[in-house]
Order: C-alpha cells, then structure tokens, then sequence
C-alpha cells in the first residue's frame, strides 16, 4: 500500500554507496548517476576501489565506494561529507560512518551484520541492535537479502547470483526517497544482459522491491525533490576522465589526419586509457601493450618517428621508468604525449588513491637541461580538451608533452556539454616534402616563429637523414661535441619551449580582479577550490579563483595577476610542490594548503584557511 | 627490379666521420652491408637503421639510409613503433653484446617472440667497448677486466640459444672476417619475413682482442667452424672429414670413412627446430665445432601482419570518418535548453 509521504524540496545532496568489493556499488552509484544527470542536476562523482583485487569477502581492505554529489545548482566536486550512507556490510559502515554528517541518513544491508562479518569489522556488539546509531543518524535498517529473495522467487538463478542483486534493491530505496525514475536503470538493464533474460528479471524484481519497500515501510515518510540544475544549454552526457581522455586523442588525431598510435603498459589508474583505445581499431587507433613503461614509450617514440602520433600513458612508478626516453624525445625533437595519471606514491604507494605528488617529476624529472611542456586537466571532462592541446602542441613545436591528470579525474564524472570539435583551436600537421634535389636534406633546420624543425619521415625520398641522442649540431643535425653548440641548443630548446607561453589565452580569474587572497591551483583540486572561493564570495570576501593549465610554460600574465592580490593560497593534494614552482619562479611567498590523504581536498577545508588569512595578515 | 639505375655502394656510405678504432671488426661488417644493401632495395628512403648506444650503435650514422641512435638497450621499442606506425618500411637493428643482451635483454626476447618482421645485427665481441672494457653478459666466465680484477663470475649467454628460447623464427651466425658468409646471412635476414637474429662475432681489437681467434686463424678456422648448408650434411675440417652423428638423441662429432660413412650424418634442415636447438648449444664448446650460418629459419605471421589484419577487419563496412561524433554522442545523452 503506497502511502502518503511528506515531499521537502533540497538543492544539494551528497550519497556514499560502500560495501564489499563484490557487492555492485560502483554499479548502483552509475545508475544513480546516469538517473540524476537525465534528471537534469549537475553532479559530480568519485569511485573509491580497494587496492587488494579480491581482499576476504567482508573485510575493511575490500570495501569499495562511489560518492555522488548532486544538486539544482552548478557544483565542481563530488561533496565532502555525504548526506547518506548506503552500507552493505559491517566493513563498509565501520570505514565510512566517521564521514556521515551528523544527523545523516543511514541506509544499512541487515542480512550482511552477520556474527562473522562483524567480527571481520572488528565490531565487539552489533550496532545495528545496540542501538548506538539511532541517536546519531536517521538509520534504516533493511533486510535488503531478504527483500530480493523473496522477489525473485520462482527465478531460475542460483542462490548467490539472486544475492546479488541487493545493491539494486538499495537503489531502489534511494530512487524512492530523491523521487527519480525506475526506467533508465531497467533501459541499461535490458541491454547490458540482453542474452541473460533471468539476470534482468532478478535485477528489474530486487530495484522494484527495494522501491516498494521504501514506499510501504513505515520507516520513510519523506520524500526529496532536487530540481533540475541551470546549466549552460547544450546537448549533454556524463563523462568520465579517461573516456574524455581517449576522445580528446581522437579529435587531435582526426582534426590533424594523423593516425594515433597508442603504446603502453598496464598500471591502475592509467590502464583503462589503454582499454578503451583498444577498442577503437575502427577508427584507426592502433594500441599496443609493450613488455613495460619503457618500452611502451619507446614505441610510442618510434610510432611518432614514423608519422604517427605516439601517445603513452602511465602512473608515477611507470613515469620514472620512461625518463630516460623523454629526454631522448626532447634532443630528437620528435612529437609525442605521455599520460601520468598520478596516484599516491612513492613507489607502489597508494595505488588506488589520487594524489597531484608527481609535479615535480613531470617539471624537472630528467637528466639535463630538459624542458618539456607540462599541462594539467581540471576536471573529468577537461581531460578532453587538456589532451586534444596536449597533441596539438607536441606536433606544432615538436617536442614531448606531459599530461597530468589523477586517479579522481579519470574515474570521476560529470555531466558534459558534448562538444563541437570545429571549436577547437586548428591543428594541422605537416610533413617535409620529399627532397628531388641533390641539396643535403638539413633536419635542424627549425620554423623561425615556432622553433620546431621540421617532422620528417623515413619513406620520403631525399630526405635520408640520421637523429639520436648525442648533440647535435644546429641546423645540419650532425653528431657535435663542440661546447658554444652545445650551450646553443640547450638555449634553443628551452626557448622553443618557452615560446608556447605567447600563444596562450589571457588566464581566467573567477572573483575579484584584486583583493585579498588569490586562490591559485593546478589540476584536480580546480572543482574544489572554485567551490571554496564561491562560497567565500558569497560572504562578499574579496577573493578570487585562478586555474592553472599550463605548468610549463606558466602563461605570461601569471605575475601580474599574482600581484593584484595581498596572499595567494595554493592548495594541493602534495607537500607544497606546486608552492615551491610558484615562489622561484615569481618571489611570491605564497602559503600551502598541503594534505596527502589520497582523496580530494575539502572545500570547507580550503574556505577556513582562506578566512584564517585574511583575517591574520 | 624495376628498370631504376643500380644504387651502388657508395650510395649508403653517409658523410659521416667514421669513429672507431683502427682495426676494429665494425668496419668489416659495415663494408659488408654496403656492399650488399644495393641488392636488398633500389629505394634507399624505405630503409632504417636503428640501434642503441655502444660502440656497433654508431652504425647509422655511417649509413646513407634513414637513422636512429636512440638510448642504451631500447633499440627494439624505437623499432617496433616504427613498424607498428608503418609496416612498410625494412627495419635493421644495430646492437651490441651489452645493448642487446644486458640492458636490453627484457626487450630483446619480446621482440623475438613477437616477430616483428625486422632485422637484427648483433654484433657480439664478447665486451663492453664503449665505456672501455667492461666485461659483458657473453664474457667466458673468470674474464678478468677493469670491473672483474679478479675475474668474472657470471656464467655467459649463447645469444642464439637465447634467440631460441624466445622464440626467433630465424636465427644465424656469422663473423666480421668471414665477408661473403657475412653478406650471404644479411641478405638471408632480409628475404626472411620475421624478426631475424643474427649474431656476428666482432673483434674488439682494443679491449678483447682474439676472442675469435681460433674461428678466424687461416691455419685453424676449417677445422672449428662448422658451415650450416640448407640440406647438406654437417660436416667439417680441412679434409671435410668429420661431421655430426646423432647417437640415440646425442649427437656426437664422427670421423667419416671406417665406421661412419657421409649417410650416417645429420643432414642439417633449417625448418627443424630441434637441429636448430642442437646447433646453439655447439657454440663455445669444447667438443663440438662451432657453427655459423642459419641454424633456424621458419616463418610465422609477424606482428605487424597480424596487427594490419585486425585493423583491416575492425574497420570492415564501418565509416571511420563518422567515428568521432558516433563516440561523442555515445550513452545517455539529454538537452539542457
Ligand atoms: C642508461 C645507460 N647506462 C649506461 C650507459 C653506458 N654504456 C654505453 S655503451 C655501454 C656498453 C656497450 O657495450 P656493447 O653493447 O657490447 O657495445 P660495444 O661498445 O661493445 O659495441 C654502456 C654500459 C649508457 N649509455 N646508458
Ligand atoms: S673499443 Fe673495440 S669495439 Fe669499440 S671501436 Fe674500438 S675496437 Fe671497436
Ligand atoms: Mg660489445
């Protein structure tokens, strides 16, 4: 019997789903996601995976998360601290209940508070009979094994695959109380299962009972609306950093006609660039999975000495590995786009965790006088506009680019404006043209406005010609050890580099034109720290907002806009590495925010700070 | 070939200052390349050298084709990019004893394994050259050298049973000295489609000298190289009288005439893996001669044709120019208006 709930309208919402690795989260936080953005709220999301493949079924090491933030307002992160916790599993409740803000909604699997599941959490009683969450949190206590067995009686499944389909219940009870509509998920259904007709049947019974359950139980009795978000018009998807990646690779090589070449080797979080280029042979992409980092650079290396556009892509252990080839790219002259994807380090570190810790590999990070362009993405949906530049300037001044993005860029999401590639700056590559003369082909030979030489590839007559990584002599190419030639092109090759920083647009600043404090960033914590200085504006602070893409070279107009502002903040998911790059180049005495918890930065974090400067300095 | 004019050694002798040492066994293996490349294209500009870093990696630079001296060992993933990019080009690669087998042994089974069809030159003298006279991975063990006073302890690698081990759909031996067996093997690489292994034994004359000595001696060579013939016997000597019997499963070296007739001997077969595999572990040893020539040749489909052939089948009816935007417009897409 349906009854009749209380209806409350909200702007933002924040849901965690966690539970045991095997328990379908990341599953239920996408249909909740893909719901939410056809809804029309703006939203952003970041998945948390267990670094342990298969760590014991009920364990703290195998809990898996997704956070969803979604809201009728514009939003640039996935929240702090969620409004709702879906917990599966004792392990899930006791790793995320910490994070639940007090007076939060908690949404619990009863069946899974078994004797032995608790003592895997390490709880002494049961508290879901303890009574010690009811005074905190508005806690739901749902027998969601129960619930799906019930209604999938009569389906021929075994027992363990009905199980199974608990986390559709619990999205089925959360698709009742944000009132969001059932079809979309049973749509995605049908066609992910399509050969298996009783897996659909069991999923589309257990979202109806968690659905009806939260409509008859006597437990809800409100509803929640979050209208629709105003977002700039457009026609939109959701998308994720490494899908917005790979089609940002596409659109430079498709724009350029270049063929893309893809090498690299498997490492989390960078692999599913691989993963997803390698299904795009149709379009040309050849991808090849190397013996490790090294080789797969120096195939990329020798893909772009062919006349494609090579592309790596790694994390900062694979990174290492690939500097010695960077380097060699950098004397060679030759194009070429390698991916970081940093997560937490040193070495294995955390390798399921975001952290921006790699900057100063990316910046200085080889042997010599080797500067390379280094630009970071923002958010999810930037990495497509962050690699399609990536390419463009690798093959228009010839050099090797580093991309940076992280572990919460390529897995989080967001709702995406699906772009016109015409908008995009032009990108033309061009090849030397076959020499008939008897003139000696002069691979040195550089665009007077651009410093690049020339892309010249094995196949075109008269142009034979050899290149390596022993100096070479200015304009001839020739092997040189002589000491003025040498000073000479390492100044050339820094200037080349430093050249780029002229074509760059004006920097944006969100807020005040001068003030009080600058908010600087670079990479990831974008979202965070514009949600900060929004909030901070909205106290009519005099603050500001700048993002930086461009690492290396910093755009022209950086130290003029750090000089409107009495303090410049910049916070970084690192010890101060961007800090550092900012005080030497500028003589700023810029202050760090530096927190290395391997998950994004708070924006209450970031506004505290801000008002603790301004109000002390 | 086309009615084209010849290209003539000279053709791929680049302008380049040759820089190694007087004497030295590169200069040999160089000529002989020169000399035979107008017989492998007529289109010097489809034809890369690529190598590492050692003394044998200098070698592009001395060839009037196109090249690439990348980093210490990494020669093989410069290569098999640039396969990948264009499987049309005739890809060589230059390596030594310590590019190829030490810092570069990861990639060097890889590429072997994978059969890229691109041909490898290493030239084995048994040291390091370049960072002067460090013993390598081929050094005969108690070597003593500026890193091993006391003599090394690693026990060396036999490249070629190497070369089999990962797989190598050809494999071949040859020496710097011995140049129409050395131009016969590179224009043996060059018709092999696959990723071909030669090994060339080089004298080091500064830092190894004589470490091929007895194979290249006038007065001893006949009597320790055993010269691999497709379908020919395996014999050997001055006299042609000694040749490889196989007792049960282990061969034996036999003198022909009483006992053994020329019947009794293996009849060496380039396509048999097993003979192969035999004639690999002859190398350095005491009782048996030392074989030069094919050991393995038998193709497989190479990477690249096997690469081409799945674009070609992805892209089958498909529009690739539509591509772009059918994957912009993927999934659950809505308007905001
Ligand atoms: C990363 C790196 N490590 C070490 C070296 C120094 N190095 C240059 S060549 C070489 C050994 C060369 O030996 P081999 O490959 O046998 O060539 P050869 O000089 O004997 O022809 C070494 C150790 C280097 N160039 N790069
Ligand atoms: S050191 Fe040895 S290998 Fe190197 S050039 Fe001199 S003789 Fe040749
Ligand atoms: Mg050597």
């Amino acid at each position: 019997m349906s009854k009749k709930a209380k209806i409350e309208t909200l702007d933002n919402v924040t849901i965690r789903f966690a539970g045991d690795s095997g328990d379908g989260m990341q599953l239920s936080g996408g249909r909740f996601t893909q719901t939410s953005a056809i809804m029309g709220n703006d939203l952003s999301t970041l998945p948390d995976f267990p670094a342990e493949i298969r760590a014991p079924a009920g364990s703290l090491a195998g809990v898996s998360s997704f956070q969803i933030h979604f809201s009728s307002q514009e939003i640039h992160t996935p929240g702090e601290n969620p409004d709702v916790l879906v917990a599966m599993n004792p392990a899930a409740l006791k790793a995320h209940l910490k994070d639940l803000t007090p007076g939060g909604t908690l949404i619990i699997n009863k069946n899974a508070f078994t004797t032995k599941n608790l003592k895997l959490a390490g709880y002494e009683s049961d508290p879901t009979e303890d009574g010690s969450l009811e005074d905190y949190y508005s806690a739901h206590f749902i027998e969601m094994s129960k619930l799906v067995n019930l209604a999938c009686e009569g389906i021929d499944l075994a027992p363990k695959l009905i199980d199974r389909t608990k986390n559709l219940c619990a999205l089925g009870v959360l698709f009742w109380i944000y009132d969001r509509p059932l079809e979309p998920t049973i749509d995605w259904l049908n066609k992910k299962f399509k050969s298996k007709p009783d897996i659909v049947d069991a999923n589309v019974k257990a979202l109806h009972a968690g659905y009806n359950y939260a409509d008859t139980a006597e437990i809800f009795t409100t509803k929640y609306i979050v209208n629709k978000a105003k977002l700039p018009a457009g026609k939109y998807r959701n998308i994720n950093g490494t899908l917005a990646t790979c089609l940002g690779l596409l659109t430079a090589v498709e724009k350029s006609n270049l063929s893309l070449t893809f090498a690299g080797y498997p490492i989390t979080p960078a692999s599913n660039i691989l993963h997803t280029l390698a299904n795009w042979k149709r379009f040309g992409v050849k991808t090849y999975q190397a013996e490790d980092e090294i080789a797969g650079i120096g195939a990329a290396l020798g893909a772009s000495y062919g006349g494609s556009l090579g592309v790596t892509a790694s994390s900062g252990p694979g990174i290492a590995l690939k500097g010695e080839f960077l380097g060699l790219a950098i004397i060679t002259e030759l194009p070429l786009v390698v991916i970081n994807v940093q997560r937490g380090g040193p070495s294995t570190g955390l390798p399921t965790k975001t952290e921006q810790s790699d900057l100063f590999q990316a910046v200085y990070g080889r042997n010599g006088e080797a500067p390379m362009p280094v630009i970071a993405a923002s958010t999810p949906g930037d990495c497509y506009y962050t690699a399609y530049e990536a390419c463009r300037i690798a093959v228009k001044y010839m050099t090797p680019v580093m991309m940076l993005s992280d572990g919460y860029l390529v897995n989080g999401s967001e709702p995406w404006i699906i772009p016109n590639p015409d908008d995009l700056n032009d990108f033309d590559a061009e090849f030397v043209k076959e020499n008939l003369t008897d003139e000696q082909y002069l691979p040195y030979k550089r665009n007077e406005e651009t410093l690049a030489r020339g892309w010249a590839i094995p196949g075109t007559k008269g142009l034979e010609h050899r290149i390596g990584g022993i100096e070479k002599q200015d304009v001839t190419g020739n092997v040189n050890y002589d000491s003025d030639n040498h000073e000479k092109m390492v100044q050339i090759r820094a200037r080349k580099i430093a050249n780029i920083a002229n074509e760059l647009p004006p920097t944006e600043v969100f807020g005040k034109k001068e003030g009080d404090l600058l908010i600087l960033s670079w990479g990831s914590t974008h979202g965070t720290c514009k949600s900060a200085t929004e909030s901070l504006l909205s106290e009519n602070l005099k603050v500001a907002h700048v993002s930086i893409r461009w690492i290396s070279p910093l755009p022209n107009d950086l130290k003029d806009i750090l000089s409107n502002y009495k303090n410049v903040l910049i916070p970084e998911i690192n010890t101060g590495q961007f800090r550092q790059i900012i005080r030497a180049e500028f003589l700023v005495d810029a202050i760090g925010l530096n927190e290395v918890q391997g998950k994004p930065l708070g924006a209450s974090t970031i506004v505290a700070k801000a008002k603790e400067i301004i109000n002390e300095r | 070939m086309s009615d084209k004019p010849l290209l003539k050694k000279a053709d791929f002798q680049s302008d380049q200052a040759i820089r190694w040492c007087p004497g030295c066994g590169d200069y040999a293996i160089l000529a002989q390349t020169q000399k035979t490349f107008p017989q492998i294209t007529e289109d010097k500009e489809n034809t890369v050298f690529v190598s590492g870093i050692g003394c044998s990696s200098r070698f592009p630079y001395y060839m009037n084709t196109y090249g690439f001296h990348t980093i210490h060992g990494r020669a093989p993933t410069i290569a098999s990019g640039l396969k990948i990019a264009n499987p049309d080009l005739s890809v060589w690669l230059v390596t030594g004893d310590g590019d190829g087998l030490s810092i570069g042994g990861n990639h060097m089974i890889h590429l072997l394994r994978r059969n890229f069809d691109i041909n490898i030159m290493l030239f084995n003298n048994r040291i390091y050259g370049l960072t002067k006279g460090q013993y390598s991975p081929t050094s005969e063990q108690g070597k003593v050298t500026y890193s091993t006073p006391m003599g090394s302890l690693d026990y060396p690698f036999k490249p070629t049973k190497l070369a089999l081990g990962a797989e190598a759909s050809f494999v071949a031996k040859t020496i710097d000295k011995e140049l129409k067996h050395l131009q016969a093997m590179i224009l043996r690489a060059n018709e092999h489609k696959g990723t071909s292994f030669i090994e060339i034994y080089q004298n080091c004359n500064i830092f190894n000298d004589g470490a091929f000595a007895k194979l290249t001696d006038r007065d001893t060579k006949e009597e320790q190289l055993l010269r691999l013939e497709h379908g020919k016997p395996l014999i050997f000597g001055i006299e042609k009288d000694k040749g490889i019997y196989l007792d049960g499963t282990t061969p034996k070296v036999v003198k022909i005439g009483d006992e053994y007739s020329i019947d009794d001997i293996v009849v060496h077969d380039e396509e048999d893996r097993f003979i192969g595999d035999m004639l690999a572990n002859f190398t350095e040893s005491e009782e048996f001669p030392e074989p030069v020539g094919v050991l393995y040749c038998k193709e497989r489909p190479t990477y690249d044709s096997l690469m081409s052939a799945q674009m070609d089948e992805s892209q089958k009816g498909s529009k690739s120019s539509k591509g772009l935007n059918e994957l912009l417009n993927a999934g659950d897409t809505w308007e905001v208006k």
